[in-house]
């Protein structure tokens, strides 16, 4: 049995032209093309199993993955009901797909399958297996493109897919059924009429298609969200494909692009792309994001939202790790309840703590605290605002707001252990940015700790585990 | 052959939790109920039309969603099984329908002369989506009526709300013109929520009614809002705040079905019947008559 491993990687257009009217277009039939010598590669790659991730099968509740082992329909586009209609029966892999549902579940994942009679298997999905897959031989799975999903849940949705082919030992094609820029034009045209909508689509689908030549497809991971901004129609399925799919390739720069079709369908940037793991030995990364292992979620909007954070806790024990992603989840790491242990100082009053931690500990007439940061016990809510989103990208934030909620939290736990604030001796003050935060920090911390005199340092660090630019450390003496 | 007559407009939500919910025969999952006052909202639209007949209906669904144009089916019946993308589990219907293929070619026609792109759907093979099959079904559970059906043009996603609203003011004033040519009696639907943002988990049973409320307050605000304009006949303010509305409230109006439906109606000033109004899975969802029949003036 093979390590596990993805084998090649496609990227492939939805539009159903290239199965029903390769002929009546030059382009179409260079797609065709394409796509017909793409499953002959697939076929000499011995490949065991073909993975679709397709941007025209829509979610809502997490990813949904297709565990019918054989479904049958017929397939009619919403748009190009008139080139005809593309009867399909496919070969699914349906124990692939439970395994990969439970996979997503392990890392924290909202996912099910489906397997349900005449479930109406999306364009995109549809035109990639009959034209790669022309026979069935190979089995594939199909999973959808979640609405709400950003980079960290796209992400962690490879790497469970990952854990299961490697587990599984298959040799996988990874898949992604996607136009490049999508704005189609919005009236018929004459097949022969067909062209890029416009110069810049074209020009930034180029851009695209140059970084996949030079295998560089993390860089267009990262580019995803410009991409989108750029060239794609704003509905809510973002550019999200490149993301899963440079995941499931180790959001690696170095591997072997090539363009074997580049077309308009219907004013759509439409283009067959393979991608080859082996290692050009170039292509540095220019920068990164933030590597996810497990997705923490969204705000639990419904009641008993607690139970996922205790589940997170319980994933962490079994092996999952689930601090890795601090910066990537609004979220932030799991939340633990504060450690009991002699001389320790626990309070409902400050925020639970991030690890095996208690809030403060006693010794003699001396009270350490660990380190308090500004979010509000409870609902876990930064005053002042988070300093970056889920995906890592930055906010706007206040300071003073942040560190007032400091001295509060600190205030709550020395009034816990019995002391008072007039009592604190020595501050350790953490800033994620000094440059744009000291004197904020420092006119807050004049009204507040500067009255009652505690010697102080305050250093610049690189990241606090939550989203917050300042922490306290905070030393107190407690005479009896 | 008399004047054409719009004898009701009504937004009618679509979630498959209704039809799920009722457990009609022709759906093949099975639930406990949950949703009532939706359901008894659609009741209540069924009561209050039940004395005034009419020839056919006319429906907008933004689960038809077409980027290149606006779509009629074009045949005169469709049958088959509905299984809903994103709820399979709860949404499988064997339908079988028909269609006014008449009045569709009419307001095709009509639409094209305006310049609007518009194309007839003739593929026998075509499934007709489930929002239509949904609103379709708790709005006629005996499908008596043929339809028109027409695919939400997809210009908001394209261009605009702005955009949007500018074809679809167009496409109604071309739909209640085909429909006054074409003598016949009929009833408007635009199959729509409200506020559209959703929970993006489940609970372990669907229908758990104690898990079900609105996403956010913003999303509460503005629900009432456009139903307190709806409620005091005043049609062209939801109009004017439709782009803030839709965007911020992340709205299924953005598949023009209110937009379309409020210019059909030659934007009332008098006011519309709150039958129901509740959430689904965070999203907020009314059903709202505008009793034509009360103020239309008959002029033959
Ligand atoms: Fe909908």
């Amino acid at each position: 049995m093979s390590q596990g491993e993805i084998v090649a990687s496609y990227v492939v257009p939805v539009h159903p032209h290239t199965v029903l009217a390769p002929d009546q277009n030059p382009g179409w039939r260079r797609l065709r093309d394409a796509f017909d010598g793409a499953a002959q590669t697939i076929q000499d790659l011995d490949a065991d199993l073909l993975i679709i991730y397709s941007t025209t099968w829509p979610s809502i509740i997490g990813h949904q993955i297709q565990a019918d082992p054989n479904p049958e329909w017929v397939m009619v586009d919403h748009d190009f009901h008139d080139l005809g209609s593309i009867p399909y029966s496919f070969n699914i892999d349906a124990d692939f797909a439970h395994a990969w549902n439970e996979a997503n579940k392990q890392r924290g994942l909202q996912s099910r399958c489906v397997n349900y009679k005449g479930f109406p298997i999306d364009v995109g999905s549809v035109v990639a297996l009959t034209l790669l897959n022309p026979d069935n031989s190979i089995p594939a799975v199909i999973v959808s493109s979640n609405m709400y999903a950003n980079r960290s849940e796209t992400t962690v949705l490879a790497k469970s897919c990952l854990d299961v082919i490697k587990a599984q030992g298959r040799r996988a094609v990874a898949i992604t059924a996607m136009s490049l820029s999508n704005r189609m034009f919005t009236d018929f045209i004459q097949p022969e009429e067909d062209k890029i909508h416009s110069l810049k689509d074209d020009e930034w689908n180029r851009k695209i298609l140059e970084f996949l030549e030079q295998g560089r497809l993390e860089d267009v991971g990262q580019l995803s969200r410009t991409i989108h901004r750029q060239i794609r129609v704003q509905k809510v399925v973002a550019f999200k494909p490149m993301w899963w799919l440079s995941a499931m390739n180790g959001n690696r720069n170095d591997l072997t692009g090539r363009i074997l079709a580049y077309e308009a369908i219907h004013g759509a940037g439409g283009a067959v792309v393979h991608i080859d793991p082996t290692s050009t030995g170039v292509g540095d990364k220019e920068y990164d994001e933030d590597d996810v292992e497990y997705f923490h979620g969204e705000r639990g909007v419904l009641e008993g939202a607690e139970e996922s954070q205790t589940d997170a806790i319980q994933n962490t024990d079994a092996g999952v790790d689930a601090t890795d992603d601090a910066r990537a989840s609004d979220s932030g790491p799991a939340l633990w309840d504060p450690t009991e242990a002699k001389g320790s100082v626990n309070t409902d009053a400050a925020p639970k703590p991030v690890g095996a931690y208690p809030h403060a500990r006693k010794v003699g007439d001396m009270l350490f605290l660990s380190g308090v940061g500004p979010r509000q016990p409870g609902t876990n809510a930064i005053p002042g605002g988070p300093i970056h989103d889920e995906n890592g990208e930055p906010l706007e934030y206040d300071i003073k707001a942040q560190t007032h909620a400091v001295v509060n939290n600190v205030k709550r736990i020395v009034e816990e252990a019995g002391a008072t604030m007039d009592q604190v001796v020595d501050v350790t003050t953490f800033l994620v940015d000094m440059k744009r935060d000291f004197a904020g920090y420092n006119e807050v911390w004049a009204e507040t700790l500067g009255k009652v005199g505690p010697t102080r340092t305050t250093l610049a660090i690189d990241a606090l585990p939550t989203p917050i630019a300042v922490e306290m450390k905070v030393i107190v003496h407690m005479p009896e | 052959m008399g004047k054409g007559q719009i004898v009701a407009g009504c937004i009618a939500p679509h979630p498959p939790h209704l039809v799920y919910a009722e457990n009609p025969p022709q759906n093949e999952p099975v639930a406990e109920g949950g949703w009532e006052q939706l359901r008894w909202g659609y009741e209540r639209l069924r009561a209050s039309l039940s004395e005034h007949d009419y020839d056919a209906i006319v429906l907008l669904s933004p689960h038809w969603q077409t980027y290149v144009g606006t779509h009629f089916l074009g045949l005169p019946h469709f049958e088959g099984l509905s299984v809903d993308p994103i709820f399979p589990n709860l949404f499988r219907y064997h339908y079988d329908m028909n269609v006014d293929v008449e009045l569709a070619q009419a307001i095709h026609d009509e639409a094209a002369k305006a310049g609007l792109p518009v194309k007839m759907m003739e593929n026998p093979d075509f499934r007709v989506d489930y929002g239509t099959i949904t609103t379709g079904h708790l709005f006629n559970p005996d499908w008596d009526k043929p339809l028109v059906v027409i695919s939400s043009n997809r210009s908001t996603a394209y261009y605009s709300v702005e955009v949007m609203q500018e074809i679809m003011i167009e496409l109604g004033r071309v739909t209640r013109k085909a429909i006054e040519a074409s003598g016949k009696r009929v009833v408007v639907l635009a199959s729509n929520s409200l506020s559209h943002r959703h929970f993006t988990t489940e609970s372990e049973v669907p229908e758990d009614m104690s898990k079900e409320h609105i996403t956010s307050h913003a999303m509460h605000l503005w629900d009432m809002r456009m139903i307190d304009y709806m409620r005091s006949g005043q049609a062209q303010r939801i109009l004017d705040e439709m782009p803030e509305f839709t965007e911020q409230a992340i709205a299924e109006s953005d598949g023009g079905g209110l937009s379309w439906l409020l210019s059909t109606l030659d934007v009332p000033d008098y006011p519309a019947i709150l039958h129901g109004y509740g959430t689904i899975i965070g999203t907020g969802n009314a059903v709202v008559e505008w009793p034509c029949y009360a103020h239309e003036v008959n002029d033959e």
